[in-house]
């Protein structure tokens, strides 16, 4: 009798284990997933722009050419410790220059490093999962451009448990959800912009309210949220209940960083403007179409 | 030195400033409002002439040569104007309400002074483009824009 409780609660542990080992573990891009795509830089600089990739990347108050070195170094501040952005150049040990294409791949649309260990969700490839793989080759075509930099990566300041990297494969498990949040775009400019919102230009990540395991509330999307780390400040609700700017208001705006005030944007946004500046008017007129689309 | 004579007028105002204000304690005194008042009024007159030459990038008008060079003839004036006195020590966001200029302005005069510098550059170049035409308007803006825009990420305090 004794013998058989003890049995049970051993095969209550396994499956416990068994289940834990099962949703934690990192889940990678098929082999294949890049076969047959040829990377074009310049696609790929468009990419790298809407991605914002260089915003977090670059060192801490880059300017000018230095833009464009991803050397890493800037500290993004949350409720679960300090991230430091890391080197993503193509230096072959500082950076990712000897990473190959499915590594580098995996990195961003899966959050699993060439290791084969899960990367915090600060790295937003929640959203870069929705990212098309022709964009992707010619993202990681791009970024094998980009200059080299020696500078070594910092460790992150995050405490336990948090600093538990397993953990997060649980964590992509209930909350890393692939599917679009707007459903059925009415033409091809919102679907535009859905995708440039949704997945590359990662918005919701600043413009939506967090839960307490700092997953993405779906059913508050874009209407805004407290800034990270930071006691005062709050990055606006650009939902249209939030946000009564025109469509042109919002183009300006992603052009020139002037509000319909003329009051500029602040913070990280500056960045983000920097950027979409640079894109195709176009793309910038299908964001405005998404946000006007959102219910 | 057009161009120089201000930014250094600007420095010697600060500096002559701060003295004062450690002089005359850390309460908040009538000339520190009116200082504050002064550049809120400053910003809203870049604000004013912004949104005449916004509002042809926009298209929300039709693009007038004469209205816009002279909306980008004010803005060009508007920087190149002495600010010195408006910046006085004591008036940063920890030591006054109604404001929210960040203490690092006084940490950081140089940078300061470039970033006004790119304001002065990028409004004479709108103030040379925007009689040009609609496309020369719209091309200067963003110049403009990321100059405003730089120094307000840096050295504004956030809204709440």
């Amino acid at each position: 009798m004794r013998c058989g409780m003890v049995r049970l609660l051993g095969l209550i542990i396994l499956g416990t284990a068994g289940v834990f080992w099962l949703i934690t573990r990192p889940v990678s891009l098929p082999d294949d997933a890049l076969a047959g795509l040829t990377g074009r830089t310049d696609q790929g600089e468009r990419v790298f722009l809407a991605a914002g990739c260089g915003s977090c990347h670059m060192a801490p108050d880059a300017t000018g050419a230095a833009r464009l070195v991803l050397a890493g170094g800037q500290r993004f501040p949350s409720d679960f410790g300090t991230f430091v952005a890391p080197n993503i150049s193509p230096h072959p040990e500082a950076g990712i220059g000897a990473w190959s294409d499915p590594e580098i791949a995996n990195a961003v649309l899966r959050g699993v490093s060439p290791e084969g260990a899960h990367y915090f969700p600060a790295f937003p490839y929640t959203a870069y999962q929705r990212m098309e793989m022709q964009d992707m080759a010619d993202l990681i075509a791009y970024l094998r451009t980009l200059p080299e930099s020696d500078a070594p990566s910092a460790p992150h300041e995050v405490g336990f448990p948090f600093s538990v990297r397993r953990l997060v494969g649980g964590w992509k498990w209930l909350f890393a959800a692939p599917d679009w949040v707007l459903q059925d775009p009415a033409d091809a400019e919102i679907a535009r912009g859905r995708y440039l919102v949704e997945a590359l230009a990662h918005c919701g990540e600043c413009h939506t309210p967090r839960g307490p395991l700092g997953e993405l509330a779906r059913d508050a999307w874009l209407t805004g949220a407290p800034v990270p780390g930071k006691d005062r400040g709050r990055v606006p609700g650009i939902d249209p209940a939030s946000l009564d700017w025109s469509e042109g208001d919002i183009v300006e705006y992603l052009t020139s960083g002037f509000t319909p005030e003329f009051d500029t944007a602040g913070g990280h946004m500056v960045e983000v403007i920097a950027n979409f500046a640079q894109l195709p008017e176009s793309d910038r007129r299908a964001v405005a179409a998404y946000l006007k689309a959102l219910p | 030195m057009s161009m120089k004579t201000p930014l250094i007028g600007f420095a010697i105002g600060l500096a002559v400033l701060a003295g004062g204000a450690v002089v005359a304690g850390s309460h908040v005194d009538k000339n520190v409002e009116a200082a504050v008042k002064a550049r809120k009024a400053h910003m809203q007159l870049y604000a004013y002439n912004l949104g005449i030459l916004g509002a042809m990038a926009k298209e929300e008008v039709p693009y007038d040569a004469a209205s816009a060079s002279a909306a980008a003839g004010n803005l060009a004036a508007l920087a190149r104007m002495n600010e010195g006195s408006y910046w006085p020590q004591g008036s940063d966001s920890l030591s006054m309400e109604g404001t929210r200029a960040l203490p690092d302005i006084w940490d950081n005069i140089d940078d300061v002074l470039v970033k006004a510098k790119a304001l002065t550059d990028a409004s004479a170049a709108m103030e040379a483009a925007a009689g040009t035409g609609l496309d020369g308007l719209k091309g200067a803006m963003g110049a403009v824009g990321g100059a405003c825009g730089a120094c307000h990420k840096a050295y504004r305090q956030p809204d709440s």
